[in-house]
């Protein structure tokens, strides 16, 4: 699915995205289940805090790791869509 | 650096039992025949080690469980202490003995997720197999304010005879009450369940039913609801990966602090638990005799040592094959390879219409 880019993306309660040493680095977990996030998911998810537009986080990541905007515009989106359809995000 | 002693895998969730008192009064209990007692229960400070040592272990989740975790004052604490270790914290109750003033703490806590048990579909029939009257409307009332504070909610129904042709019934209880999932959960045989398997133990042709049922529901509420249900042991051909290989993925800490592979693993005498309170969690997981006991395929004889499968099943359950064979080593009777396969199929058949043996 598509994401606008004047959403706020949060995470859902009952979602929740830790860091543990043990299992390798991020994880977001949800009733259940357990995903393992790679760096790049884990700082999308760190700013899906429901405040910042998806626009705002893309810029924000665009100037953090000095990158094309548009690169950076067709990853979140693509991760968002993964995200919200497997109801780890909200929109 | 990593500077333990060997490569046992990492846990992934910890059942806390933080105390084996209930109100309710279960046929099927999964806690032992027997119960510890409120006065060896661990304290507050010891359970925020253990969450601590688990995180650090790699543990992600916690299910807060028990007996009933809200017969434990400190419940609101605990769950604190699990959420500040960074742990996913799953609240397992039967919904009696958490006021909606507690639960309002619990959920400023930090509680994720909350698993409420329905032991059935009508509330009479529901009271009668929790020997608790007016349980069933308790758990509806708490159900109703986990889902308004918009906590992911799963309702756990555990069937039986008396109530597996319900399935339908309780599915859509699960949806009237604003789960998000609803597991389906067939009667294990140990502890109080195997004391009262004849009166438990459903047919053969009700077991197809509720299998049918499922798949019906399934397509019917797709996107709605997740529904959760696996074959009853007793009629499964293959046995179960019972928590997922002995020592691999989860472990058990009891109300005073006996560090177990599973819940029912007491049931097999032979084995040397050890208690956090003379050992940090790490050295329990890597060197307890009961973790070394069953994990990796070692301990395997035929005909699992050869089998293609002993790394998807580990040989079923441990604590089954010593209740049924009275050897742990041996092959869980459920799988059809197993040479005492036909013993399971004889004991599905004994079924007595007595009144339950009630834990208490």
């Amino acid at each position: 699915m598509s994401i606008s880019p004047d959403a706020k993306p949060k995470l859902p309660r009952g979602v929740r995205l830790t860091h543990n040493e043990a299992q390798g680095g991020w994880v977001l977990l949800a009733p259940e289940r357990v995903f393992k996030a790679d760096a790049i998911a884990a700082e999308i998810v760190k700013r899906c805090t429901g405040e910042a537009t998806v626009a705002e986080i893309v810029d924000d990541l665009a100037k953090a790791f000095n990158a094309p905007r548009e690169r950076i515009m067709t990853d979140v989106s693509a991760m968002l869509g993964g995200l919200v359809e497997k109801r780890l995000v909200e929109v | 650096m990593d500077a333990r002693a060997n490569n046992a895998p990492r846990p992934l969730g910890l059942l806390a039992e933080l105390t084996h008192r209930c109100p309710l009064g279960c046929p099927y209990c999964s806690n032992p025949l027997a119960l510890e007692a409120r006065a060896d229960e661990l304290d507050t400070a010891t359970w925020a080690r253990v969450f601590r040592e688990a995180a650090a272990l790699g543990a992600l989740q916690v299910h807060l469980s028990g007996g009933e975790p809200g017969a434990r004052r400190d419940l609101v604490d605990i769950t604190q202490a699990a959420h500040d270790a960074g742990l996913y914290t799953n609240l397992i109750t039967s919904a009696v003995g958490i006021t909606p003033e507690a639960f309002a703490k619990l959920s400023d806590a930090g509680l994720d997720h909350v698993q409420i048990s329905i032991q059935d579909s009508e509330p009479g029939s529901a009271d009668h197999i929790a020997g608790y009257k007016g349980a069933y409307a308790r758990k509806a009332a708490l159900a109703a304010q986990v889902t308004r504070l918009g906590i992911p909610l799963t309702v756990n129904a555990v069937m039986h005879r008396a109530n597996i042709d319900h399935v339908e019934g309780m599915v859509a209880l699960a949806l009237k009450l604003g789960a998000k999932r609803v597991e389906i959960a067939h009667v294990q045989y140990y502890g109080w369940a195997l004391k009262n398997r004849a009166r438990l133990m459903p047919t053969r042709e009700q077991v197809e039913r509720a299998v049918k049922a499922v798949e019906t529901l399934r397509l019917r509420h797709h996107g709605e609801i997740v529904i959760d249900a696996v074959v009853p042991d007793y009629y499964a051909r293959f046995p179960k990966a019972c928590v997922g290989g002995w020592g691999r993925r989860s472990l058990n800490v009891t109300p005073s602090g006996r560090v177990l592979p599973c819940h029912a693993a007491e049931s097999i005498p032979a084995l040397t638990f050890w208690n956090v309170r003379e050992h940090s969690l790490a050295d329990i997981w890597d060197n307890s005799p009961a973790f070394m006991a069953f994990r990796g395929t070692g301990w395997m004889q035929e005909p699992c040592r050869s089998c293609p499968k002993r790394e998807e099943d580990f040989g079923g359950c441990r604590c089954q094959a010593f209740a049924l064979t009275g050897d742990a080593r041996a092959t869980d009777p459920v799988c059809h390879l197993s040479p005492r396969h036909a013993l399971v199929a004889e004991l599905a058949e004994m079924r007595e219409d007595a009144a339950y043996d009630y834990r208490r």
